[in-house]
């Protein structure tokens, strides 16, 4: 049974992703992968390093083009868009980088500012002011406002990251690998983190993982990437009610060692 | 063989798009005015303690090594014109482009090279912000600023550099060293001067920009951007003082 939420609205999918392939080289990445994310919704999307998922984001995200197939966000379909046009949708998508992506030379308040001065020319100073201390305490790092990157821990990092995106007040999140290289408890934080962004800003969001606990904790649905497509969905035991060697040893890696 | 052709053929593509995307994005507004100035300053007020420097030394060691040969024949009277139009015509444009591309290109290759690797850049377009403006036609723009006005700083140094040893030696008046400098350098010099330092600086630019921009394969590849981005920007501007020499020889008959 797959763990539905109120705040899910099953009659509008904001994201389909119908038979898209992707390769690189003679590198098949993607095999005519299907899949849809409800309004609301927090999607996991399950598999081992090297299976595509960080590719997968990409591709909604318009920074890669699909070999075939095609990609619909919030009724737009990303890979026939032009600049223009891709940018624009951009706007309602934010994306939090695995490395968090943070412009080095920049204190976290230009970081912050950077997507707004740019996309919303008619804000005042203060404005642009108060929605950076506004996202900044949403993300709990008020105190971090004049500080460079190089010296927040990599937990802060990725909170900065996640405030870059929601600053820009995104319709839809997607975060690759948000608890990857971060200690446990740090990882219960940004788990938590997540959740709150989904219900203060009622983003639908996408959560490339491959830690189960962080599927666990965020997860309304999961879906496993094995060899290229999309071939378990539905709840966290839903997914590891199998005896498929391919699936087993993730679980077993994850809870058990 | 073929392979190797195929992928030469492939970076000539890669190139030819590059430079022409970079010239779409130029006209095409918003104009990033306040970075354009922020790389204005990073390229060329941070470089001029090094650039006077060169040009200073460049001055005083060229009129050193110039002074025996025209002592043979009792010339050393000429040496502010031999001077002026050495630093004038060659050695300032020269100097200045050899001296930013290490020191500038290898700074926009390493730069953007790190920001592509650290996914910086592919966060700057998912902001819905355009990379390629922001950092590329400024930096580029930059550059092609900067290195003609600090070629010309360059050439006042050089000739201050000169003046010393000229007045020391020969014992010429200050004026009297500028009077025979300034005679001996015609308009068409200093235009020649310009026009070098602004297909360096693009040059520079762009090229330090291509690699940082196309670098992949993590920390080597911002290496390895830095490195081509000068090796390639330095062949590239002996390049181009040979054509722009020639079509200078070509205007002044």
């Amino acid at each position: 049974m797959v763990n539905e939420r109120e705040h899910i609205d099953q009659h509008t999918k904001v994201i389909t992703v119908k038979g898209v392939s992707k390769s690189f080289g003679d590198l098949d990445v993607l095999r005519g992968v299907d899949l849809h994310l409800f309004k609301g919704e927090n999607l996991v999307v399950l598999g081992r390093s090297g299976t595509g998922k960080s590719v997968l984001i990409k591709l909604i995200s318009g920074l890669l083009k699909p070999d075939t197939g095609t990609i619909e966000v919030l009724g737009e379909p990303v890979d026939e868009l032009d600049e223009k046009a891709l940018q624009l949708l951009r706007l309602k998508i934010g994306f939090s980088f695995q490395s968090s992506a943070l412009y080095d030379s920049m204190t976290v308040r230009e970081n912050l500012e950077f997507p707004l001065v740019r996309n919303k020319r008619h804000l005042s100073r203060n404005e642009i002011n108060s929605e950076v201390e506004d996202v900044l305490d949403a993300v709990g790092l008020l105190h971090t406002i004049g500080q460079m990157p190089s010296e927040l821990s990599g937990g802060q990092r990725k909170r900065i990251g996640i405030a870059r995106t929601l600053i820009l007040r995104p319709e839809i999140m997607l975060y690759d690998e948000p608890t990857a290289g971060l200690d446990p408890i740090t990882c219960i934080e940004i788990n938590g983190l997540i959740n709150e962004v989904q219900e203060k800003y009622k983003t639908s969001s996408i959560i490339i993982t491959h830690d189960l606990a962080c599927a666990k904790s965020v997860g309304d649905r999961i879906v496993m990437l094995l060899d290229g497509s999309f071939e378990r969905g539905g709840s966290f035991d839903e997914i590891f009610d199998t005896n498929d060697e391919r699936v087993k040893p993730f679980y077993d890696y994850n809870f058990i060692i | 063989m073929l392979n190797k052709i195929k992928r030469i053929l492939i970076e000539l593509g890669g190139i030819h798009r590059f430079v022409m995307r970079f010239f779409r994005e130029l006209v095409r507004p918003p104009y990033e005015f306040k970075e354009i100035i922020k790389q204005c300053y990073e390229v060329g007020w941070k470089s001029l303690p090094l650039i006077s420097l060169t040009g200073f030394i460049t001055g005083i060691v060229f009129t050193n090594q110039s002074r025996p040969s025209l002592a043979e024949f009792g010339a050393t009277s000429w040496l502010p014109a031999l001077i002026s139009i050495a630093i004038i015509r060659a050695l300032a444009p020269l100097v200045t482009a050899l001296i930013a591309s290490g020191k500038v290109g290898s700074q926009i290759g390493a730069e953007l090279g790190s920001m592509k690797v650290t996914e910086q850049i592919d966060a700057m377009e998912v902001s819905g912000t355009n990379p390629f403006k922001f950092l590329v036609v400024s930096r580029v723009l930059a550059t092609t600023i900067t290195i003609p006005i600090l070629s010309l700083y360059t050439a006042c140094v050089g000739l201050l550099g000169a003046y010393l040893s000229v007045n020391q030696h020969e014992s010429t008046s200050f004026v009297v060293y500028f009077s025979q400098v300034f005679e001996a350098v015609s308009y068409l010099d200093i235009f020649s001067l310009v026009l070098k330092a602004v297909v360096f600086g693009y040059t520079i630019g762009i090229v330090g920009c291509y690699q940082g921009y196309n670098s992949s394969k993590g920390t080597e590849g911002v290496g390895k951007a830095a490195n081509w981005a000068v090796v390639m920007s330095m062949f590239l501007i002996f390049v181009e003082e040979i054509l722009i020499v020639q079509i200078i020889q070509g205007m002044r008959t």
